[in-house]
């Protein structure tokens, strides 16, 4: 078993874990944080999606031992407290989610987008989405939702 | 599995070399990890290199470009010179996957896995991308495309490893381009991939290299598909001689993406598209 320190959500942890394990089983099974989920568990689903070091990735092709001094985000770090993020409030306002398996990862990986492009075009955000799977819904609410956010977010600023 | 992250490429030679079993390195990890939970390929010995000096940088070689094998796809698109000198090599990489997976995955991974379909190898092999290899018997610096023999397989010894990536100066007049078919627009396979890197003088094109993705074992420099347009101002007779001998000088499979006939076809097609993005911008740079 290696040590591992490393910071999630701003917070400073540390774990124990196998090297075969991965950063996505730390999180849920180490750090019971559940929200990052599994689906595919070959990097093309992006349930699992969270940043590292400020990158998007998806943290079933990351390694427990790879967090080592790096600094984790996770959509448990997205709300502010009480308070949600304006982009999980517009999820609920457009119904952007059914089921709520992709939800986490959709929200990790746009509010990534958001941070780099505040003004995406629709197709934007579709191709940044794209490894992002929802079986349900469909994509059209999610899109609306981020497009509706990010002008929010750059009215407010 | 042991996990190793040394901070030299010696170190990380000394360790492969003493390794016993299955020795893997990773670098962004979207293809190693995939193997390992598949139970593909399990390691004894993991090799981490992002600990390594350098590996994460995109430096300037001369008036080339030194690539560290830790590069993410990302981190070579958000380059502000890169993309502009090798646009097919970067839009190549970038082709490579989802946004999550440009935020790990690596050029020389890309390489070293032995895809046929590989997207960045023949957008690396057209620009004439050399690598740095060290290992137990020393340093020596081989063509990009030498690296993988068959699918899956590299000519890499037991205990070498791939140190940097090279692409050669950008000089003047210049241009090159990657395009690939996919029956899907985003987080697909190349059915056929095709780059096309070229050098004009005035309008005629005077040196170009020519490269095909998975319609061979291995990635293909097509010199008679170059010579096609060598000499020519891109018309349509070059175009119509690029695209027989493009699709002349496939030897693809059938599968589940696509025929040899239609990757032959196909081979064609998108070899006259890729040279003629690859010669428009030659132009806007002359």
């Amino acid at each position: 078993m290696i040590h591992v320190n490393t910071k999630v959500n701003g917070d400073e942890v540390e774990f124990l874990c196998d090297p075969r394990e991965t950063l996505l089983d730390a999180l849920r099974d180490q750090l019971n944080l559940t929200g990052a989920k599994e689906g595919c568990g070959t990097g093309d689903c992006g349930a699992c999606s969270v940043t590292l070091d400020g990158r998007l990735v998806c943290s079933c092709l990351v390694l427990g031992v790879e967090a080592e001094g790096k600094e984790i985000g996770t959509v448990e770090g997205i709300a502010n407290g009480e308070e949600l993020h304006p982009l999980q409030e517009k999820f609920i306002e457009h119904a952007a989610l059914q089921c709520g398996i992709c939800t986490p990862g959709i929200l990790v990986a746009t509010k990534s987008l958001l941070e780099k492009h505040p003004n995406p075009s629709e197709t934007q955000v579709r191709y940044w989405l794209a490894g992002n799977l929802c079986r349900c819904t469909g994509y059209d609410k999610i899109v609306r939702a981020v497009m509706e956010t990010a002008a929010d977010l750059r009215k407010a600023s | 599995m042991q996990y190793h992250a040394p901070s030299s490429f010696d170190d990380a030679v000394t360790i492969a070399k003493d390794a016993e079993g299955v020795t893997r390195f990773l670098a962004g990890g979207t293809d190693v990890l995939v193997q390992l939970r598949a139970d593909i390929v399990t390691p004894d010995v993991l090799i981490d290199v992002k600990k390594i000096d350098g590996v994460s940088e995109i430096a300037r070689e001369g008036d080339g470009w030194r690539i560290g094998v830790a590069v993410t796809g990302a981190e070579m698109t958000e380059h502000h010179t890169l993309g502009k000198e090798w646009p097919g090599v970067a839009e190549a990489m970038d082709l490579v996957g989802s946004t999550q997976i440009q935020g790990r995955a690596t050029l020389t991974g890309n390489l070293c896995n032995g895809s046929p379909a590989a997207d960045s190898v023949p957008a690396m092999v057209a620009a004439g991308a050399t690598v740095s290899v060290t290992g137990p018997n020393g340093a020596r610096t081989i063509a990009a495309g030498d690296i993988p023999v068959a699918p899956g397989k590299t000519s890499l010894a037991t205990g070498e490893m791939i140190t940097a990536v090279h692409l050669p100066a950008r000089g003047s007049n210049g241009g090159d381009a990657y395009l690939r078919f996919t029956p899907r627009t985003e987080m697909d396979i190349a059915v056929v991939g095709c780059a096309v890197n070229l050098r004009l003088d005035g309008k005629k094109i005077v040196e170009a290299r020519v490269s095909l993705g998975a319609v061979a074992p291995t990635v293909l420099l097509v010199s008679e598909a170059a010579d096609a347009i060598i000499g020519t101002e891109l018309d349509d007779a070059a175009l119509d001689a690029l695209a027989a001998a493009a699709s002349a000088a496939c030897n693809p499979i059938t599968d589940k993406r696509g025929t040899i006939e239609f990757r032959t076809q196909v081979a064609g097609v998108l070899a006259r598209r890729t040279a003629q993005i690859a010669y428009d911008r030659a132009e806007a740079a002359s």
